[in-house]
């Protein structure tokens, strides 16, 4: 039997990230709102913590100012040698590693959620980087079954290279929270109020863990990233085809995508060969194939992408649903094991 | 984006553009702006045609959109010159629920008032509306003011930075329109006067806020999307971070647009309140031809 990773201690230190991306209002302005109000996070004997991670970033509402502060808390940044000449975003990732870590050791905070937006439609969505990680996927269950009927995803960013440094990997159970579709630099109340919803029902868990509740074991069902794909581009790099007005919107859906190249003066549907619509039809070997991170982010460079996401097939060990394999409990909680003594 | 799309498309291919009459030249505005995807550079291109701006002494510090905005007075007026472009049309995203929105000065913009009905009357299944921006006694101060006509297309939602297919056709599709309109008119076709209904500012609310300036409330989820939609004194407008509403205290109805716009945050504008008018347009004539040189 696979031996489980079971939380030994009760958790103590958790954060609550906002502004990573400085224009994803949600998380900025909940965590403003926290720190001068934080009667809504605090749950007995846990510390909570809010806090701005890129505060130049958010005062200018742009996305970040040098480099993407969600892509470099590897070791390497981690530990370069501090200078003015570093990139603003590695000088703070390295402030927060201090603050919130070390990465990687014991005194790194338990739990740290990262607050983030999306302009593409992804709803209420968990983003989980360990398909091993029991008391996350106990976790991810229980703010499901809260949620519901709301629907809210769990996409899991476990891959040999596509998985990414993101600020939150700095603690023991990183969790990414990504909500939308809410345009950057604009702050809407629906969107607010589910974000809302999902922190409470994660410190409620985290609050029921430390009373000694018993989870039992579960399943949840995951979309895993499978494979990246950009938008086709001509010589100067410009994208050069927009997404198809059949796959915007789609998110997490079957679908089968073709993209419109944007010389077409003809509407999407036409035969017509030299209306250069490029085919994705390679595609539908694939049963279920479900999309996330449909147009999202700027229109510089390569951060336009498509993440396309498989529901693995159903073998054991790359199951589409994952399965907490062992109950969750505190070892030597009351509720736990009630024939033996302590 | 949609805009900014289009044109660098049409740069490369502009057949489209043409008509037996006239051809249009597309112009990217704010180059400087598009190739780094951020509204502006320094300040609001589209705030800079006024005459402060456009006859002041050019200075090496002066804020690019400045020195962008006087060339594009080079290029497509003189402001108020007999020798401006005829006609400018200016294409906009926004991120608030306005669907297609045709902006144009004022009731007196006979020209584009009767292109906004060809509009209309050619998509009735957009529900074009028509928004009168210039408040009176105001100087005019965007791009297609330079123009001795000109109008803008406001089409969104979409978020800044996204490109939508949906709405990138739509925008495709209206310019296209618009173009045939004017085929129409140089061709000599007669326009009857009619009756147009629009949509005037009135005033500005701003998000409630901190002492520090901070925002204090969202937009609310009953005033969300509900662009051109009636607000009646005491609906809810704001939502509180700490949880209670704000209620409009306006003294009457007012029609509001341009609600939850991103680019608006830093102007302190939540939403613009607007009144609904209805007035006549009167009759275009037909374009008489110049004479023929004597034989």
């Amino acid at each position: 039997m696979t031996s489980c990773h079971i939380a030994e201690e009760p958790i103590k230190k958790v954060a609550i990230f906002g502004g990573t991306h400085g224009n994803e209002l949600t998380g900025v302005f909940l965590v403003k709102h926290w720190l001068k109000n934080g009667a809504e996070i605090q749950r007995t004997g846990l510390e909570v913590k809010p806090f701005i991670t890129n505060p130049r970033a958010v005062k200018k509402c742009t996305r970040y100012i040098d480099c993407d502060l969600n892509r470099i808390f590897d070791l390497e940044n981690l530990g370069k040698k501090m200078s003015e000449d570093l990139p603003y975003e590695v000088r703070r990732a390295q402030e927060i590693n201090h603050l919130f870590g070390p990465k990687n050791s014991e005194d790194s905070y338990d739990i740290i959620f990262d607050l983030h937006n999306t302009t593409s439609n992804m709803g209420c969505t968990l983003i989980l980087e360990d398909s091993r990680n029991n008391f996350l996927i106990q976790m991810f269950h229980y703010i499901k079954t809260s949620l519901a009927p709301l629907p809210c995803y769990v996409y899991l960013i476990e891959h040999p290279s596509l998985k990414y440094a993101t600020t939150r990997s700095i603690a023991k159970y990183p969790v990414g929270i990504e909500v939308g579709p809410q345009p950057q630099g604009v702050l809407r109340a629906d969107i607010l109020d589910q974000m809302r919803k999902m922190i409470k029902h994660a410190l409620d868990f985290i609050h029921h863990f430390n009373e000694g509740k018993e989870f039992p074991s579960c399943a949840i069902e995951v979309y895993k990233i499978m494979e990246k794909v950009d938008y086709p581009r001509n010589e100067n790099g410009e994208i050069a085809a927009i997404i198809h007005p059949n796959l915007q919107r789609q998110d997490l859906y079957v679908a089968h995508a073709a993209l419109e190249l944007l010389g077409s003066s003809n509407s999407p549907t036409s035969a017509s060969p030299s209306a250069g619509i490029a085919d994705m039809s390679h595609c539908t070997w694939l049963k279920q194939t479900l999309i996330t991170y449909v147009n999202h982010e700027n229109l510089k460079g390569s951060l336009f992408s498509l993440r396309w996401s498989l529901p693995l097939s159903p073998r054991l060990e790359c199951s589409g649903m994952i399965s907490a394999h062992c109950s969750l409990h505190l070892p030597g909680s009351s509720n736990s094991r009630p024939q033996s003594p302590e | 984006m949609s805009g900014v799309y289009l044109v660098r498309h049409w740069l490369l291919a502009p057949a489209e553009l043409q008509r037996p009459s006239f051809s249009a030249a597309p112009v990217l505005a704010n180059p400087a702006a598009a190739a780094a995807c951020r509204r502006y550079v320094d300040r609001d291109l589209n705030r800079a045609f006024t005459s402060t701006f456009l006859n002041s002494r050019p200075t090496p510090d002066d804020p690019y959109e400045v020195m962008r905005a006087r060339e594009l007075n080079q290029l497509l007026g003189p402001k108020a010159s007999g020798r401006a472009f005829d006609f400018v049309l200016d294409l906009h995203n926004t991120t608030a629920n306005m669907g297609t929105c045709l902006i144009a000065g004022s009731s007196h913009d006979v020209f584009a008032l009767h292109l906004c009905r060809h509009l209309q009357l050619q998509y009735p299944e957009l529900s074009c509306q028509v928004f009168l921006y210039q408040r009176s006694g105001e100087e005019s101060y965007n791009l297609d003011s330079v123009a001795k006509n000109g109008l803008a297309l406001e089409l969104g939602p979409q978020p800044q930075g996204v490109l939508r297919a949906d709405i990138f056709s739509r925008m495709r599709a209206l310019v296209a329109t618009v173009l045939d309109f004017i085929e129409l008119f140089n061709q000599g076709t007669a326009f009857p006067a009619f009756e147009l209904e629009a949509y005037r500012p009135v005033g500005v609310v701003d998000f409630p806020r901190t002492e520090a300036g901070n925002l204090a409330g969202t937009v609310h989820p009953q005033l969300q999307d509900q662009d051109f939609q009636p607000l009646q004194p005491g609906d809810p407008i704001f939502q509180m971070f700490s949880g209670e509403d704000l209620l409009y205290e306006g003294e009457s109805m007012v029609y509001p647009v341009f609600i939850n716009e991103a680019a608006y945050y830093e102007k302190g504008v939540a939403f613009v309140q607007t009144e609904k008018l209805t007035f006549s347009v009167p009759a275009m004539p037909a374009l008489t031809p110049a004479p023929s040189p004597a034989s």
